[in-house]
């Protein structure tokens, strides 16, 4: 989890993590399982496949029919002194590797778009189940993990379809044909051949096996280096202040060489692997050598045959050492394809019920009944409760943090499903009411004011997309956003940066609440709206928000009670239950929680 | 990390160079610079405990290439001297020369393998712990210059980026060039009229491999680019989803995401579509050659000038020629790609930390003794070069024990004043003196243990709550941590947790409510028992009962400490004896609450923002 983070951390720096320093992720706990999906989405390419198939046995067969070609061209040939054979075979010879290399161009450009088209169409399957699965995923799944999957494990899954598999496919393929032929030119030279590729396969598996309990111990370390390192360098300042700093030098020191000693295992049996599998196929090239000697001055053995048998010998090591070298990237390329299959299964958002209906003029009669509800169902957060709100009323929620506020809030667009219970609005229960229908009809203005790259105009469009300009800059006048968009630079065209870092607390929620304002709502919920605003500019926006309130039914929570005296209603939770109700000055002569809060507040 | 070194020197090019070259050029951003190589010597001194690895692993290079190399000739001997002359000896000890020379080959090797792992992991190793120690001397400033993001993304991610190509260049950087120039020598030695085909072959493979790059590099940063904006719509969507499901958009943000998914793609397979025609052109090259020297050798043969094993190993000469200068440009590429990570990681380190100690600090060794805390005129603003100044011309003096109050609006500078204290800015003109001492005459050690901040970001690390209190004193017994936890009000709610003290919380302390996290971080702060204690807005999340009764514990405990408070609302910091009022950047008001009521405009404002109406008392 921790290597994750860090790639996470990286995402919402750059943006993107891109290749630099791309983490492969663990392996995959169902290979075949995953492979087999992994299928499905190739194979809606199957005649792609099959042709990227045909290119590829042409162009291997053109490749090794090219070396076996040098055994006439020296028989018949060259040793004949045939000048006008050795021209055609020649010109066979050019011909043949010109098919090859035409067969490898589209062999590779093919697979390459059967790869990105897959690849493509994963991301946008993810995205868009992203889309429909329920919050409480989101609460339990940080960003970054969520973002890792869609950079880090697609990336691995394109590096897999791009180049493993038709390496695997190649080199399987090469191997073959390679030992076909040299069983054809020599039998006996084949053996030599049988007796080495043996101890090379045991090498590797030896060294794949040895390599794949490194890197796990590697990973780990790097794991805990890389997540100290973000712990701390995240908290630097608290360090600073406590003057913490040496005792933290030695805690990471301590992880550090615990990485350098495991790492340096890790690479060494990763490294050695490639080099010595070749060494070993150089003492299988000596052999045969040796021995093809010994057979062509021993049984007259053809020296063309040799000379091709050789070059076979030569390249014997090579798809070998392809096979095993591809073992890593098809294990990650599998472990990403694993993790992002994982989100694609998650259960989405229940469809709407058949005789869910669509809301139409939507008057804001809001009831609660005996509702009951919690993110755990075994530790409910709201219990029994029952509320009755008139369209048009402003209903306030006070209480101490945890008192259920917000989760009330979360329960009308369905963010969560209640337990027991039944909410309604305009006497229709929400279950029963088309849920895009249901959220169109509310409007949430939340604490955190979150905006979207693009125009100061498009952001507030959002609210409704079919708004014209004009509405838009009605929407604006009413919440009180147009006076400070039309000072920016470019009025309704400014673009606004990511997240719209370059305006100020006050102005994003200004503008949180004008794009509210254009969607036109039934019924609005402002979640601590201005909380994080100081007093003087909460009060500019208030009067937005006022505007915004005018004949629609509203919930308010709110930290700063001066925000709610106003409301029709004030209720007072505590612990997921309403312990009073009433307007302010009922409230206040009640001389209960709400006096109690009240007077604190001010006092 | 699992880059394995790929090396070839086999007759036909397959697939495994064509990955590892897409891959290479995939993460090139630009050809290398001679910048890069000068940046060499400042990493020199992190290899310094593995001298003897950076030294051996080339060499034993130079041991394999030299057996390697030879191989072909020794074969063509075979041939031509044994099998013609029907010398069963002879081929029985040149056979014996080659094995032994691939079982010091493989030694070599794994030699090479063993060194470089020790090199390069050795020098990430250095290089990580020299940039954290570095990171440790940052001041504020220099940290925000970074972010924290930044700097994590440059210790991890970037040093492995310099661990892999070190670990690389240490094998085939210098294997590839090396390779060449014997296959080269040889090849002359064999027959220079048939050499020059390799003079042709060079130079065309060479124009080949630059026009194909040149092309389809651009593409690739294009590519980048794209990627770059796609996974901006995912971040921004997964960190708006609650904006996103409360005004129903699913379909308007997968619309958005289709489009860029789409043109990502495109150009994915434009970019990939170039580079990949590398391999096949390559391969054409080789062959081309090859035909070539069966033709021309073949011509001599026949001419009795040359002879068959001479063919034979001129054929593999030529092939180890172009697959080393493949192997070249593909780790100078790689190289090229990791100039990147190295300008980020010495931007790191050749950063001079902005605060340090002075010397006159460092003899003088002086520890705060009362908490008067006194301001000169002090000006600040960011950047020295800055034109905004954000405070202007401060001066205000706090005496040992007295609690004074910051208020003002958003954007004020009250945080940028309170962290000047401690030093974690410093400030651009005029003087800070702690009990009459210029607080740059105090080191930074001694500063800090007397003055303790609470920052509003309330950062908690993975750990359990004993041990986050315990950076406020390492040897605080379990009595202490008690005593500060009820102090902050924050011992009720630990005891409440089933492991209490020793509840673990997860990284930043994700298992906590905002709250709670500001009343561990006050509590982790008093347990210092510092003689300066600031709180910058850090009881904001908590409950105003709960803020009273904090404030009311602390008049009782913490008589003698100085107290400076930051906060938005006047009930916080309405008993302060003194209360200084902030706007942009100036002291425009200081005095009690019902001083600054009479003579302060602006703070009759805010009170009455907060609609303080003294009748409901």
């Amino acid at each position: 989890m921790k290597t994750q983070d860090i790639n996470a951390n990286k995402a919402s720096l750059s943006g993107l993590p891109g290749r630099h320093g791309r983490i492969k992720t663990g392996k995959p706990q169902h290979s075949l399982q995953t492979i087999l999906r992994l299928w499905k989405y190739l194979g809606r390419q199957k005649l792609k496949l099959l042709v990227i198939l045909l290119l590829l046995l042409l162009n291997i067969g053109a490749t090794l029919s090219g070396s076996y070609l040098l055994r006439p061209i020296i028989n018949h040939y060259i040793i004949p002194k045939d000048v006008p054979g050795l021209i055609k075979m020649v010109a066979l010879l050019l011909g043949i590797y010109l098919i090859s290399a035409v067969a490898a161009t589209l062999q590779n450009r093919l697979m390459i778009n059967v790869a990105q088209q897959t690849v493509s169409k994963i991301r946008s399957e993810l995205f868009c189940r992203l889309q429909s699965i329920p919050l409480k995923f989101f609460d339990t799944h940080s960003q970054g993990d969520l973002m890792s999957r869609f950079a880090n494990d697609t990336d691995n899954i394109s590096d897999l379809l791009n180049t493993s598999v038709l390496q695997l496919f190649s080199s399987g393929i090469t191997l073959v044909g390679i030992f076909a032929l040299m069983l054809y030119i020599s039998p006996e030279l084949t053996l030599i051949t049988l007796l080495i590729v043996p101890l090379m396969l045991w090498f590797a598996a030896g060294i794949i096996k040895k390599s794949k309990v490194f890197f796990a111990t590697q990973q780990s370390a790097l794991g805990a280096v890389n997540g100290y390192v973000e712990e701390m360098v995240n908290g630097q300042k608290v360090v600073e202040v406590f003057g913490y700093q040496q005792s933290v030098e030695a805690a990471f020191e301590k992880l550090n060489y615990d990485l350098r000693d495991k790492a340096t295992q890790a690479q060494l049996y990763a490294g050695v692997m490639m080099p010595v599998i070749q060494n070993l196929n150089t003492i299988n090239f000596a052999l045969t050598a040796i021995v093809g000697g010994l057979l062509a001055i021993l049984k007259g053995f053809d020296l063309g045959g040799l000379a091709a048998f050789l070059q076979y010998s030569r390249q014997f090591g090579r798809p070998v050492n392809e096979i095993s070298s591809q073992y890593n990237s098809i294990q990650s390329g599998l472990a990403g394809a694993e993790r992002v299959f994982q989100i694609m299964d998650e259960i989405p958002e229940l469809p709407d019920s058949p005789d869910a209906v669509v809301l139409a003029n939507v008057r804001g009669n809001v009831n609660f009944r005996s509702v009951t509800f919690g993110y755990d169902p075994a530790h409910p957060v709201i219990t029994n409760l029952t509320l009755e709100v008139k369209a048009g009323q402003k209903i306030a929620f006070v209480g101490a943090t945890g008192a259920g506020k917000t989760t009330i809030m979360n329960l009308l667009p369905r963010f969560y499903d209640i337990q027991s219970g039944e909410i309604t609005i305009d006497g229709i229960p929400i279950q029963h009411i088309k849920r895009n229908n249901l959220r169109q009809a509310l409007a949430i203005v939340l604490q955190d004011t979150h905006l979207f790259t693009g125009t100061v105009l498009e952001n507030i469009r959002y609210g409704q997309l079919q708004a014209t300009d004009n509405e838009v800059i009605e929407a604006c006048k009413l919440a009180g956003a147009d006076p400070f968009i039309q000072q920016l630079a470019k009025g309704y065209a400014t673009v606004l940066q990511k997240d719209g870092d370059n305006l100020s607390q006050g102005q994003r929620q200004l503008l949180n609440i004008a794009r509210a304002t254009v969607s036109q709502p039934a019924i609005l919920i402002m979640d601590e709206a201005t909380s994080s605003v100081d007093t003087r500019t909460e009060q500019y926006i208030q009067r937005g928000m006022d505007q915004l309130m005018i004949g629609r039914t509203s919930f308010v929570i709110a930290h700063r009670l001066s925000t709610v005296r106003n409301a029709d209603e004030i209720i007072v939770l505590e612990n997921g239950k309403i312990i009073e109700r009433g307007n302010h000055d009922a409230l206040l002569a009640k001389r209960g929680k709400y006096y109690q809060l009240y007077t604190t507040q001010f006092d | 990390m699992n880059n394995i070194n790929q090396q070839s020197n086999y007759i036909t090019a397959t697939s495994s160079e064509k990955a590892s070259l897409t891959k290479a050029v995939f993460q090139a951003s630009a050809f290398p610079s001679p910048s890069g190589i000068r940046s060499m010597n400042s990493y020199f001194i992190f290899f310094h405990k593995y001298k003897k690895a950076l030294l051996f692993a080339p060499l034993l290079v130079v041991i394999d290439v030299c057996c390697e190399i030879v191989q072909p000739e020794l074969m063509s001997k075979i041939v031509d001297t044994g099998i013609s002359q029907k010398n069963l000896s002879f081929v029985y000890q040149i056979g014996g020369v080659m094995i032994l020379l691939s079982l010091i080959a493989i030694v070599a090797n794994i030699g090479n393998i063993y060194y470089s792992s020790q090199a390069s992991v050795g020098f990430a190793t250095e290089l990580r712990k020299g940039m954290f120690e570095k990171i440790q001397e940052f001041s504020f400033a220099d940290l925000d210059r970074f972010s924290s993001a930044s700097l994590t993304t440059r210790i991890t991610n970037d040093v492995n980026i310099l661990q892999e190509v070190i670990m690389m260049s240490l094998r085939l950087l210098i294997r590839a060039p090396l390779m060449l120039l014997f296959a080269v020598v040889i090849a002359v030695r064999i027959n220079a009229s048939l050499a020059s085909i390799i003079a042709v072959a060079i130079p065309v493979l060479a124009t080949a491999i630059y026009l194909i790059l040149k092309r389809g590099i651009p593409f690739f940063e294009k590519m980048q680019q794209r990627l770059d904006q796609l996974n901006g719509v995912v971040e921004e969507n997964l960190m708006n989803v609650r904006v996103v499901k409360s005004f129903a958009r699913a379909d308007f943000e997968e619309h958005k995401f289709s489009l860029k998914n789409q043109h990502l793609q495109k150009m994915a397979v434009k970019a990939s579509g170039t580079v990949i025609l590398i391999m096949p052109i390559m391969q054409l090259v080789m062959n081309v050659s090859i035909v070539a020297i069966v033709w021309f050798g073949g011509n001599k043969i026949m001419s009795n000038t040359f002879h068959i094993g001479q063919l034979m190993s001129f054929i593999t000469y030529i092939t180890q020629i172009l697959m080393s200068l493949m192997m070249l440009s593909m780790t100078i590429m790689s190289l090229s790609r990791a100039q990147a990570s190295s300008e980020r990681i010495l931007d790191v380190l050749h950063t001079s930390p902005s605060i340090s100690n002075s010397e006159i600090s460092i003899t003088k060794d002086l520890k705060l003794t009362q908490g008067k805390i006194e301001f000169r005129d002090v000006c600040f603003s960011y950047h020295t070069l800055g034109k905004k100044t954000l405070l202007k011309n401060i001066s205000f003096t706090v005496s040992p024990a007295e609690t004074v109050a910051i208020i003002g609006t958003t954007g004020s500078a009250k945080s940028t004043l309170v962290q000047l204290i401690p030093r974690l800015y410093d400030i651009s003109s005029g003087h800070i003196y702690i009990d009459d001492h210029d607080i740059k005459d105090y080191t930074l050690a001694n500063l800090r243990a007397g003055v303790n901040l609470v920052l509003q970001q309330n950062q908690l690390f993975s750990g359990t709550i004993a041990e986050n209190l315990k950076w406020g004193n390492t040897q605080a017994t379990s009595q202490q941590l008690h005593t500060a936890a009820r102090y902050a009000q924050a011992h009720g709610f630990i005891m409440g947790f089933p492991n209490q003290y020793q509840t673990v919380l997860g990284q930043g302390g994700v298992n906590l409510s905002g709250g709670q996290k500001q009343r561990l971080c006050l509590a982790r702060a008093i347990l210092s028992q510092p003689l300066i204690l600031i709180m910058d807005d850090s009881t904001s999340a908590v409950d105003v009962t709960t803020e009273a009764k904090i404030r009311s514990l602390f008049n009782l405990y913490l008589k003698n400490t100085t107290i400076i408070i930051i906060a938005q609302r006047i009930s916080s910091i309405q008993s302060a004896d003194r209360i200084l009022l902030l706007d942009q950047g100036e002291i425009i008001a200081n005095g009690t609450h019902s001083v600054l009521l009479k003579t302060s405009q602006l703070y009759r404002e805010i009170c009455r923002s907060q609609q303080l109406q003294p009748t409901i008392k």
